[in-house]
């Protein structure tokens, strides 16, 4: 390790770089060039998509108790299913709740009008909210 | 196809042959290999393959085909690989990675590769001669008012935000509808606000750093269930940095994450790597050679 710069931040070191880190580079890039052993390259390639979810450690994942190509919706289906059931639980407790809400807003909707801006508002944060990564 | 053969050959990075990485046998780099075996150098037309020998049933079609999807062994082998090209790294002016896995049958096949790619490896190592690339990661501090996917639907939490920018807002227990749905619509709007601030924020950081920098490349955020990080990741970038230029390199970068927390940012630095990021950086020809020698 001699003649490299020295790195002057805490931690600054490829040695303590994480394993993602590690891995966006040796799979993602670098020379590629064809061995004599062919792999396939899309098996590959979709590996380095799930890695994208990519792990700080193998033992971090293993103590979160995470098959985590299972738990991700853009790779399983069961997940997928979970994920759409857990939205369903929580777009009918809302519904409820907006239900309950409404009586009230009707009430007062003849002191003034601002309910239905509000509900516009709503609108656009529940479109925006939930789908964030 | 070789079932017969018990080893193969597994190969690191391509470097010029500047006879200082050893002769014929033994160890040249001083760093074990994926799998604990001494590296040693293949040279052919003035330049040098690092290769190690690696058992065959590991690394043959079927064995990579199985062992690429066990997290576990695909650790250990990127660091392995990792670890040999850092260490040939100290001590050439120039190492061009390969991917991990490239994998020959013998020495003879190593040559043909070497021979046949020959002046784009020349082109690339010029280019590349005297530059590190350096990692960059920028993420959020805790709070995560970003990422918090309102899962939970009646009342909302009071919104953490950034202290500074905090603003008067409506009392947090939501009496009527109405009141809820304002609520609602100024958090959205203090989340919106906070993004843009912690965008442009990460922004500057990046344009700063990119002008001691020869090129950069921009990955994908890595996600924050694993890195171990709570914050969101906003910038996830690699720099190609002249060797002489690293200290103030490293020294700008210093200097902004100390300034980041003000931002509600953390700086993150990883480096000095191989050129990983920069060999494909004439990606009209490379691409060309791959199928022509294939």
């Amino acid at each position: 390790m001699t003649g490299r710069p020295a790195p002057s931040l805490p931690g600054g070191s490829s040695s303590s770089a994480n394993l993602a880190d590690i891995l966006e580079r040796v799979l993602d890039k670098g020379i590629v060039i064809a061995g004599d052993i062919r792999v396939d390259l899309l098996d590959i390639e979709l590996l380095t998509i799930r890695l994208r979810l990519v792990v700080a450690s193998v033992d971090k994942a293993r103590e979160m108790g995470i098959d985590w190509w299972e738990s991700d919706p853009s790779l399983s289906s069961g997940a997928r299913r979970r994920a759409l059931d857990a939205e369903n639980a929580r777009l009918r407790s809302r519904i409820a709740e907006l239900e309950a809400h409404d009586g009230e807003a009707r009430d007062g909707r003849a002191r003034d009008g601002d309910t239905r801006d509000g509900l516009e508002e709503l609108e656009g944060a529940e479109r925006r909210g939930p789908g964030e990564p | 196809m070789n079932r017969d053969r018990t080893e193969l050959l597994y190969a690191y990075a391509v470097l010029r042959d500047t006879g200082a990485a050893g002769d014929g046998p033994g160890t040249v780099t001083g760093a074990t290999g994926v799998a604990g075996e001494p590296v040693r150098a293949v040279r052919e037309g003035g330049l040098v393959v690092l290769v190690g020998s690696v058992p065959a049933a590991e690394f043959d079609e079927e064995g990579l085909r199985e062992r690429l999807e066990d997290l576990a062994w695909l650790e250990h082998v990127a660091r392995g690989h990792q670890r040999v090209v850092d260490a040939a790294s100290a001590g050439a002016p120039c190492v061009l990675p390969l991917r991990l896995a490239t994998v020959y049958r013998d020495e003879a096949g190593v040559r043909r590769m070497l021979t046949a790619r020959h002046t784009a490896f020349g082109a690339a190592l010029d280019r590349l001669e005297g530059r590190a690339e350096w990692g960059v990661k920028i993420h959020t501090v805790a709070e995560g008012a970003a990422e918090a996917p309102a899962a939970t639907p009646p009342p909302p939490p009071p919104l953490p935000g950034p202290r500074s920018r905090a603003r008067p807002r409506a009392p947090r227990a939501a009496t009527s509808g109405r009141d809820y749905l304002r609520q609602r619509a100024a958090e959205r709007q203090a989340r919106e606000e906070e993004w843009r601030h912690v965008d442009e924020a990460a922004r500057g950081i990046h344009a700063a750093l990119a002008t001691l920098a020869e090129e950069t490349r921009l990955y994908p955020p890595q996600n924050p269930r694993f890195t171990g990080h709570p914050g969101r990741n906003v910038l996830n970038a690699a720099y190609l940095v002249p060797r002489e230029r690293g200290p103030a390199f490293t020294a700008a970068v210093a200097g902004l994450a100390g300034r980041a927390p003000q931002d509600g940012l953390r700086v993150e630095l990883t480096g000095p790597w191989a050129p990983y990021s920069f060999v494909a950086g004439e990606p009209s020809r490379e691409p060309a050679h791959d199928t022509g020698t294939a």
